[in-house]
């Protein structure tokens, strides 16, 4: 095949689509669809040959439907198809309905490094929205960087990354920890602190940042450190520790089925809301399903968004995630997180007036999303989004109620000076 | 076209020829490259299945954690290819530029003294083929001398990998954790990233494969191979006849654990990271499967069962995200219950027949009358594997009768 052939081939093929589009559609559709084709031209809003027609555009969905980590994707798969079915209804993005091939990363780092470059090499995806664990995304990374592919990744993590190819639509490390820290130190009085966490990369990056902030901007003290393979199930001897350290607050980044044991445990052996002050930033309503709200209500989380937040877009958003996914539906924080990938994507595009993934990463920085349900985010220059903190205090129903909210948008950091 | 039949009904070598053909030219010609990578990752693998066909099917001993070797030879790789891509100026960024970047991240501000070493190629190679043929032999060494065999070794073996992928994981800031080690790019300043370089890794990987396949036919068709199969078959006739069967266990647990090794570096340059996810209980089981599905006393079979279960796992998954692994246990399930002898067996019973048939009316020779008997077993698994492995050996003429016996 000459390369003749090539260029003429997607002009070509767009005509023929056209005349079959405007043939089969009933009339309603054609104006919008002739509209489109005008303004956006498929050779021009795609120049590196991904799965785009004059009607279509092509996405990739990449979370785990299977294994462990199944239960915590699911909210964020669930998120990101109501999404893009929001913006279909709306007449799509750059007049093309999205269309969305979802792969099952299954719950092993391999298998998304296997599928994220089937997405991207054999179905040239315009973007991809997924990854839920570090490890998941660290297994993409390259990929994406080698096949120049647009990642939107939900979930809060502990920095220490930057891409051109991935926009990280939850908060990295230092959005989370710092202004909750502040909080308990103002609000509670605290001065001693007793880390804990799971053994991984997040809560050890997490509370490193804890601890430089305690030491040394609060000048408070941290009375102890403690990790536990994920999946621990036994705290008994760190409930012990707890009890003879006596801080006046637990930092608790406790993850998965480890936050079951570890706050019925706590409950357990009498350290309840009255007598514990409790500051945890791995608990979301998703947690609390599992763990029951009666076995933690009191403690405090400090996270970007709860589902009780008391707003005009995020009413709209919670009532339209119960009609599609049942009355029962929690929504977590990084739930809400992917949700505003697909948005902030088609934003993106529109404004570079273009899917090539260099004309959409170069376009990102400054994009705003005004009815996001966590109020107002807009992406930095560092591909995070600015976003506000809050802190919400456990209910027994198994909902948050929201405390304290910092004042202003707090600006992402993924590599923070002083804290390394 | 009648003596190409005969020629893939009689001899071994046939099978391995036709393996050949599909995995050099077939797959080659007719898949893009980021199949052929995929079919690349399939082929090491592979590795693990041969050698399990050396361990299991010949000798009889049931591993549950290959995984272990596996992981270990692709962790030697992985650290060779993650400090050469930590150099000083792209990991500029990092507290201490010159670390992998996990080492950053977990506060650990020099590389520690095991790691030195990595730098150097021929190094990681040499450790990558013997550190999983070390642990092998303390393992082995420990338990076959003790006469721990069956089920209780198969038990073990799960602990050890139970125990590597706990402490891999629980040393984060050593080992990466259950992140892994990630962003591998080059190898000796050698883009592996590259679709030139994935071809090239292909047919390297196909090589290995190859190689590893041959020295283990050797290791069948010598005396050695007689001795494993008659151990595995009566363990106590061949201790009374004066030889140490604990020897020969730990030998044919090392080679496994050697080729593993070797796999798992391929891997490792193919795939472009590791990861602990190797090394536990699950995915050496699922190792198990793949040379259970290819037949566990065919070299060939064992490398059939790879691709096939690996191209059902790829296929079923991107078809059906939902419901592939529903998928996967009916092909599993269905194949254990059918041909408990996995393809190879399929082929032993139908088509090998099949081929001499259509030529017997011309030639009544031996061949045919040795198959037949041989093709209709209702025996179970164990008895009905040897005498397909005696129909392997008939053309050599002489080890029927070390197996005969044996097996009666």
């Amino acid at each position: 095949m000459s390369s003749q052939d090539d260029r003429d081939d997607p002009q070509s093929a767009s005509r023929r689509n056209f005349n079959r589009g405007m043939a089969a559609l009933p009339l309603i559709g054609m104006p919008t669809l002739a509209l489109a084709n005008a303004k956006f031209p498929t050779a021009t809003v795609n120049t590196t040959k991904l799965a785009i027609t004059d009607t279509e555009v092509t996405v990739g969905q990449l979370h785990s439907a299977t294994g462990t980590m199944a239960i915590s994707e699911t909210g964020s798969i669930q998120a990101e198809r109501l999404a893009i079915e929001q913006i279909n209804a709306m007449g799509g993005v750059l007049g093309r309905q999205i269309k969305i091939i979802q792969e099952d990363g299954a719950s092993d780092w391999p298998t998304f490094a296997e599928k994220s470059k089937k997405l991207l090499v054999n179905d040239r995806v315009a973007a991809v929205f997924g990854c839920w664990t570090s490890a998941s995304r660290k297994a993409v990374l390259p990929v994406f960087e080698k096949e120049n592919g647009m990642l939107y990744y939900p979930t809060f993590y502990e920095g220490l990354e930057q891409s051109k190819n991935v926009i990280y639509t939850g908060q990295e490390a230092t959005q989370q920890i710092i202004w909750g820290l502040d909080w308990v130190q103002k609000e509670k009085n605290a001065k001693s602190f007793f880390l804990i966490g799971s053994d991984y990369i997040w809560p050890r990056t997490s509370n490193k940042i804890a601890r430089k902030h305690i030491e040394n901007f609060q000048k408070g003290k941290v009375v102890g450190e403690e990790y536990y393979p994920l999946g621990h199930t036994n705290f008994n001897s760190l409930i012990n520790k707890i009890k003879v350290a006596k801080p006046d607050c637990v930092y608790a980044i406790v993850v998965g089925g480890s936050n079951v044991a570890f706050y019925k445990q706590m409950k357990a052996a009498g350290l309840t809301s009255d007598k514990q002050l409790l500051l945890t930033i791995s608990v979301t309503e998703d947690e609390l399903l599992g763990i029951g709200g009666e076995n933690c209500n009191g403690f405090y989380a400090c996270m970007k968004y709860f589902q009780s937040l008391d707003n005009a877009n995020n009413k709209k958003f919670v009532d339209a995630f119960k009609a599609k996914y049942g009355a029962k539906a929690v929504i977590g924080d990084v739930t809400q997180a992917a949700y505003l990938g697909p948005w902030l994507w088609k934003a993106t595009v529109e404004k570079a007036g273009s899917f090539d993934v260099d004309k959409v990463a170069a376009a990102s920085p400054g994009i705003e999303f005004k009815s996001a349900p966590e109020g107002y985010v807009k992406i930095h220059e560092n591909h995070h989004l600015w976003s506000k903190a809050r802190i919400g205090q456990i209910q027994a129903d198994g909902q948050f109620k929201m405390i304290a909210e910092s004042p202003n948008l707090i600006e992402p950091n993924p590599f923070p000076k002083g804290y390394q | 076209m009648d003596k190409l039949k005969k020629w893939l009904g009689t001899s071994d070598m046939a099978g391995i020829v036709v393996l050949a053909l599909v995995v050099f030219v077939v797959l080659p010609g007719t898949v893009d490259i980021f199949r052929l990578n995929l079919v690349g990752k399939y082929l090491t693998y592979a590795f693990v299945a041969v050698g399990l066909v050396m361990l299991w099917g010949y000798g009889g001993i049931l591993s549950l954690g290959q995984g272990v070797f596996f992981g270990l030879g692709g962790y030697c790789m992985a650290m060779f290819l993650k400090l050469e891509a930590s150099d000083p100026i792209s990991t500029k960024i990092q507290s201490t530029p010159g670390i992998p970047d996990f080492m950053d991240w977990n506060q650990i501000t020099q590389l520690p003294i095991w790691w030195e070493p990595f730098r150097s190629l021929p190094f990681a190679i040499l450790a990558l083929l013997l550190v999983p043929t070390i642990l092998a032999f303390i393992v082995g060494f420990a338990m076959f001398k003790r006469r721990v065999g069956g089920v209780y070794f198969a038990i073990i073996t799960q602990a050890v990998a139970l125990v590597l992928s706990v402490l891999i994981i629980g040393q984060q800031g050593y080992t990466g954790g259950v992140n892994g080690i990630t962003d591998l790019k080059t190898m000796l300043g050698w883009d592996i990233r590259t679709d030139s370089a994935k071809y090239i890794l292909y047919f390297a990987n196909a090589v290995l494969l190859f190689g590893a396949i041959f020295a283990c036919r050797a290791v069948q068709r010598s005396k050695l191979g007689t001795l494993l199969l008659a151990m595995r078959d009566k363990e106590d006739r061949v201790r009374f006849s004066g030889y140490d069967v604990a020897n020969f266990k730990v030998f044919v647990f090392c080679l496994a654990a050697m080729l593993c090794g070797l796999g798992g570096a391929m891997f490792a340059l193919q795939v472009g990271f590791m990861s602990p996810s190797f090394v536990g209980i699950v995915p050496s089981i699922e190792m198990v499967i793949f040379a259970a599905v290819g037949g566990r006393m065919s070299l060939v079979g064992a490398v059939y069962g790879t691709l096939l279960v690996n191209f059902g796992k790829t296929y079923f998954s991107e078809t059906f995200p939902q419901l592939w692994l529903f998928l996967m246990a009916a092909l599993f399930i269905g194949v254990v219950l059918a041909f408990p002898n996995g393809i190879a067996g399929l082929y032993e019973s139908y088509v090998k027949p099949w081929l001499l048939k259509s030529k017997a009316p011309r030639d009544t020779g031996a061949p045919t009358a040795q198959v037949t008997p041989e093709a209709t077993p209702a025996t179970p698994p164990r008895t009905s594997a040897a005498p397909a492995r005696a129909l392997d050996s008939a053309p050599s003429g002489k080890q029927p009768d070390g197996v005969g016996p044996a097996v009666a």
